[in-house]
Order: C-alpha cells, then sequence, then structure tokens
C-alpha cells in the first residue's frame, strides 16, 4: 500500500507515527465536513454554509503508547456536486469514509455509488468506513440501520451511524479505522523503501546551494 | 449555473487554474466550467481509456501495455526548470501541498549523430566530449562570463552591453565555434530556432543563466516532474483557493458543455450560455479554444506521444530525459525535442516508458516526417499518437470585451512561458502587476485554526 509512515523518534515517547490520507465522500449536505470538524477540533456548527472546509486537515490517534495514527483529511470542498472531484483526491488515498444521511434514503444509494467509484479508481488495498450521519434525527430516519449493516458486511466496510451534532460514534469512527490500517505490513515495507529515499520527492523549498548558484 | 459570478473561466489548462485560483482567493466568485470531463484540457494527463477515446476513438487500449490507472499521459511535453517561476508559483501558493516533484533524470543534446549530457558549467565544459580541446577553454571563459556576471557591477560586464550587443557579438567576443553557438543557443537558451542571435544578447544570457542555476539546485538536470505527471498542476491549483479561511472556493463544472460566451449591445461580455443556462458575468476568462472566432494562428506543433518498453537508448538506462536535437544538425529551421518519463514518476505501467517528440511544423506535408530524427533516437515503438495543434493567441488584450483569452501551450519544454502569460493576463485582467505573496502552510493554518 503506498502510505507515508514516518517512524518518529519524539522527545517523549519511542513510539512509532503512522501517517494515512483519509478521503471524504458522500452527496451534498450529508455533513461530511462537519464530521470532520467535530473529530479535528470537537465542535460543530449548525449553520455551516455548504463549502469549503479545508483543503485538508490532520488529526492524530493514539491506538498504545507506542503507536501513534496521523490522519491527513482530505474534504470533497464540494467538488463533488458538479462531476468535478479531481483524481488528485483519490491519489494515494490509504482511508476513506463514505457518508450518507439517515434522513434522506437517495443519499445511501449515492454512497454506494462512491464505493463503486473507490473501488475503480483508488487503492485496492484502501480502507473504507460507512457513516449514516445525522443520527440524531432519529424522528426523520429514512434508512433502517440493519439495511446500511447489511450493505456495510456484504461490500466489506465499516459501519458506523453518527452524529456530527451530538459527536455520537465520530471517535470511534476514526478509532476503528485507525485499527483496521495494515500497520505491521507497512512498518515492513518502510524500512525497505525509505532507505536513502526521501518519500517526499525534491523538497521544492530547499535554499539553493550559494556555492553552485549560477545567480 | 443560473447566477451571477464575478468572473467564469472556461478550460482547466495551467494558466486558467491559476489564474482562477488566484481570483478566487481575492475574494471573487468564480465559476470555472470544462468541456471535458477532466481537468487540464490541452495540458491534462490522461488514462488509457481517455488517451484512446481522444486518439483511437471506439478501440480499447491493448491489455499488455497494464492496467488503465496506471497511466497519466501527458499531452503537451513540458518539465518545470528548478530555478523558473512556476516554482515560484507552486512554492507561494503552496500547491506544493497536494503534489511531490522528482527529477529528470539528465538532459542530453544531440550533434554529430550522437547524444551527449548538456555540460552546465565551466568544469563540465572542460570535461565533457562535446567540446574539442581548444573549444573547451573558449567554453570555459564564456562559463566564467555567466556565472560571475553581475548587472551592477560593470567590471564583470566584459565591456558587453547586454542590450545593445547581440548574441552574436557574444559569440564572437569569447571565440566560440558555430558548434558551441548551436549548443549554448539550443541545449542551454533553449531557443527553438535560430533568430535569437540577432537579437541583445540579454534574453539569451538570462536563459543561458536560468539552465545553469537550475541545474545547479539539484544537480542532475534543470528539470522537475510532478509525480503522476503534469495534469496534476492545473489540478492542485484548482483546490489553492480552499483553505481554512477563505470564503470563496472557486465551483468547479466537468462534462458541461460551453455553447456561446455571450455579448451585450456594447459588445462587452454578460455571460456564457450553456444549453439553456445562461450564468452571467463581466469577466471571462479562457483558452483559444473556447474563443475561436478570437484567436489567430500563429503556427502549428507536432506531437508524437509515444509508449516505449525501454529507456531510450545512450542515456544510461536513464528513467527520465530531455534530448535536443538543434535545428542545425538535421538541416532543419526549428529544433526537435523529445521528452521522456517513466513508471517512476507514477505516469505509466513498470518497465513502460512515455516519451514524446515534438517540433514546430514547418512543412505543408507530412507534419509526422518532421520528426523522424526524434524517432530515431527512441529505438522501438510500441504505440505512438501523433497530433498537430495550432499555436494560437488572442487578437486583442480583452480589455474591450472583458474577454481575456490565454495562449496555446507553445513548443517550448518548460512553463517559462505560461508564466509569462500568467502575469500578462493578470495585468490585463486587474490593472495590476501580480504580486504573489506566501501563502500560509498546511500545518500554520491548523494552527491558527486551533488558536
Amino acid at each position: 500500500m503506498a502510505a507515508r509512515q514516518q517512524q518518529q523518534q519524539g522527545a517523549s515517547t519511542q513510539g512509532k507515527t503512522y501517517q494515512f490520507k483519509l478521503v471524504l465522500l458522500g452527496e451534498s449536505a450529508v455533513g461530511k465536513s462537519s464530521l470532520v470538524m467535530r473529530f479535528v477540533k470537537d465542535h460543530f456548527d449548525e449553520y455551516r454554509e455548504s463549502t469549503i472546509g479545508a483543503a485538508f486537515l490532520a488529526q492524530t490517534i493514539s491506538l498504545d503508547d507506542n503507536t501513534t495514527v496521523k490522519f491527513e483529511i482530505w474534504d470533497t470542498a464540494g467538488q463533488e456536486r458538479y462531476k468535478s472531484l479531481a483524481p488528485m483526491y483519490y491519489r494515494n488515498a490509504n482511508c476513506a469514509v463514505v457518508v450518507y444521511d439517515i434522513t434522506q434514503s437517495a443519499s445511501l444509494e449515492k454512497a454506494k455509488a462512491w464505493v463503486n467509484e473507490l473501488q475503480r479508481q483508488a487503492d485496492p488495498n484502501i480502507v473504507i468506513a460507512l457513516a449514516g450521519n445525522k443520527s440524531d434525527l432519529d424522528s426523520r430516519r429514512a434508512v433502517e440501520t440493519e439495511t446500511a449493516q447489511a450493505y456495510a458486511d456484504e461490500a466489506g466496510l465499516l459501519f458506523f451511524e453518527t452524529s456530527a451534532k451530538t459527536a455520537h460514534n465520530v471517535t470511534q469512527l476514526f478509532t476503528s479505522i485507525a485499527k483496521r490500517m495494515p500497520l505491521d505490513q507497512l512498518a515492513d515495507q518502510s524500512r525497505n523503501k525509505n532507505k536513502g529515499l526521501n518519500p517526499r520527492g525534491v523538497d521544492l523549498s530547499r535554499p539553493t546551494n550559494p556555492n553552485n548558484c549560477a545567480c | 449555473m443560473d447566477e451571477e459570478y464575478d468572473c467564469i473561466v472556461l478550460g482547466t489548462g495551467l494558466t486558467e487554474c491559476i489564474l482562477s485560483g488566484l481570483l478566487s482567493v481575492e475574494g471573487k466568485k468564480v465559476l470555472h466550467i470544462d468541456r471535458n470531463d477532466y481537468y487540464g484540457a490541452e495540458c491534462a494527463s490522461l488514462n488509457l481509456d481517455q488517451l484512446w477515446n481522444k486518439f483511437r476513438p471506439g478501440q480499447t487500449p491493448p491489455e499488455s501495455i497494464g492496467r488503465n490507472r496506471d497511466y497519466n499521459v501527458d499531452l503537451v511535453p513540458k518539465f518545470m526548470m528548478a530555478n523558473g517561476e512556476i516554482i515560484r508559483f507552486l512554492t507561494h501558493t503552496d500547491v506544493t501541498r497536494y503534489l511531490e516533484f522528482k527529477q529528470i533524470a539528465g538532459s542530453y543534446v544531440f550533434a554529430s549523430g550522437k547524444i551527449y549530457k548538456v555540460p552546465s558549467t565551466e568544469v563540465e565544459a572542460v570535461t565533457s566530449s562535446l567540446f574539442g580541446l581548444f573549444e573547451k577553454r573558449r567554453a570555459k571563459k564564456f562559463f566564467e562570463f555567466i556565472q560571475s556576471y553581475r548587472e551592477d557591477d560593470p567590471s564583470t560586464h566584459q565591456g558587453l552591453n547586454l542590450d545593445k550587443n547581440t548574441m552574436i557579438d557574444v559569440y564572437t567576443k569569447f571565440g566560440l565555434a558555430p558548434a558551441s553557438q548551436e549548443f549554448l543557443g539550443h541545449a542551454m537558451a533553449l531557443h527553438l530556432d535560430d533568430g535569437y542571435i540577432n537579437q541583445p544578447a540579454r534574453e539569451t544570457i538570462e536563459k543561458i543563466r536560468l539552465y545553469a542555476a537550475s541545474m545547479a539546485r539539484y544537480g542532475k538536470s534543470p528539470y522537475l516532474y510532478p509525480l503522476y505527471g503534469l495534469g496534476e498542476m492545473p489540478q492542485g491549483f484548482a483546490r489553492y483557493p480552499i483553505s481554512l479561511s477563505a470564503i470563496y472556493g472557486g465551483t468547479y463544472m466537468l462534462d458541461k458543455k460551453v455553447d456561446e460566451i455571450v455579448y451585450d449591445s456594447e459588445g462587452k461580455v454578460s455571460g456564457v450560455r450553456s444549453g439553456d443556462e445562461v450564468a452571467k458575468t463581466k469577466l471571462v476568462i479562457c483558452d483559444p479554444s473556447y474563443a475561436s472566432n478570437k484567436v489567430r494562428t500563429v503556427g502549428s506543433v507536432v506531437r508524437a506521444i509515444c509508449i516505449l518498453d525501454h529507456p531510450i537508448p545512450n542515456t544510461s538506462d536513464a528513467d527520465s530525459v530531455q534530448v535536443v536535437i538543434p535545428q542545425g544538425q538535421i538541416g532543419r529551421k526549428h529544433d526537435v525535442y523529445v521528452a521522456c518519463v517513466s513508471s517512476a514518476h507514477n505516469v505509466c505501467a513498470k518497465d513502460k516508458y512515455l516519451a514524446i517528440v515534438s517540433t514546430i511544423v514547418e512543412g505543408n506535408g507530412n507534419p509526422e516526417q518532421e520528426l523522424e530524427a526524434g524517432f530515431k533516437l527512441l529505438g522501438p515503438i510500441r504505440e505512438k499518437f501523433v497530433s498537430v495543434s495550432p499555436l494560437e493567441e488572442p487578437l486583442a488584450d480583452g480589455k474591450d470585451d472583458q474577454v481575456f483569452i490565454s495562449r496555446s501551450y507553445d513548443a517550448t519544454s518548460h512553463f517559462e512561458t505560461v508564466c509569462d502569460d500568467v502575469h500578462d493576463l493578470y495585468k490585463r485582467i486587474t490593472g495590476q502587476p501580480l504580486v504573489l505573496k506566501q501563502r500560509s502552510t498546511q500545518e500554520q493554518e491548523q494552527a491558527e485554526m486551533a488558536a
């Protein structure tokens, strides 16, 4: 799996930090950005405009004393609305949260389409979680938990009903993704892969060596 | 789309995406449309299905060349000069947060039937077999001049005035033979023809200095290349306005037909029509293909995209190279370029290589044949896609109708002219010169948000 890992020798711990790219998908207005804001900032904005959000945000989860998982979370920034989600978005994604709204049954159908799209475009080993958001609106429920669970089981997805508003299951969602990541395999790969190579390629901000510079 | 926008941008080429991003960040409400279902327009990178659909519609790619998704085939052969303006665009906008770059492994020049590594310092000039024994010393003196030149220090000018003396004056002063002139003008200054010789020397000297400084920056060649192909750059700039603090991100619509640019009774732009929808605006930025009645053709480029099973011979199996074939070597008026990248750049299947051979079309007969000298360097070619693209430029500066049209991607091997066009368009559009401000990095943004 094309993951980026860092084996950080932190001052306080000798643990490893594994970094993963996580992408969010789902129909507009199902609460993708709100889920991330809850997870990263523990904050919910009732009147959040259908926007934009961040290009990506970072958040870490400690699985145990020695293992930290850092998610680099990419938001669609509304690009899903007009078929304009760039291939760059799926590129090297290690995990995905596909979100639907439990009060809109059409949004589950859309989520299924996104799962298919991920299986077509993304890394074959990608870990996918299905999130039925807005679980606080149970009185307006249009998708039964069992229906979504059955689909998730059949498609091999993690599944949670969440509420970005009440924070229900939000941390659990991201933690179980972190636990599902194949950390041992990645550690093996990284030992071979990082030998003498900068995994991030050329650093453009590296200053020019003044001794070589012709200008 | 039936709304009013501050600006509508048509085509998702690099020029358009940079401008659209800059205007969005300045707070403009931008609608950005492309008729294709992919980003990048003429500078897209296509997967196999898209490539076949474009060049061989109705046929399917052979399974033996690998998986569709492994391919990101550039339509134009361009690299980034490591010290060039494009790098400033990428770093100042922090679009680098989305991209990874690799060096192009080598740059070569064709001379007397062979290819040579391009020497770019006085040390390399002395050791390169490209120069004869006596010429080495003269070339060394020239490189020393280039490296020590300071605009504000006349003692480094060696009696030359770069705005008055022509490049041939400079060559004559250093006693450089025609073979060296050809090398400097074509392999380092990257001029496409010999017209520069009688122009003031400054432009050529600056180009040679850019080449040498770019070479010095990372070592193997003056060029960098984005992993997954050039099409990543427009995609990156399309995400550029998306930040924690931005109020507007541009709205992007792909696979959207554009029927016409609509004008008012005074000939000023008033909107863009797609089917029976009209988006209103007083400002349109577009590539030449969206305003074909407002551009002229100033020439054409023939490009052949070639899929190879092997690296380009005689390049020490480099995973990526540029080879310049100067016009004088092959009896032409314009150089032939070969640009090659490979699976090392995540643009094709393992053990495959993508080479683009290109030149400016000179004859009316068989453009593909004009690339012959380039094909000869490649060895056996697995698949070849030849296209001829017009080089178009706007008839007017756009100030009267408020339709600002970019130039076609030219035959140069880098993005410097694209950056020139962005600067030029920006100034025409806003009346102000473009000053790139350093954007906060991802980490800084998130730290500010947490505070």
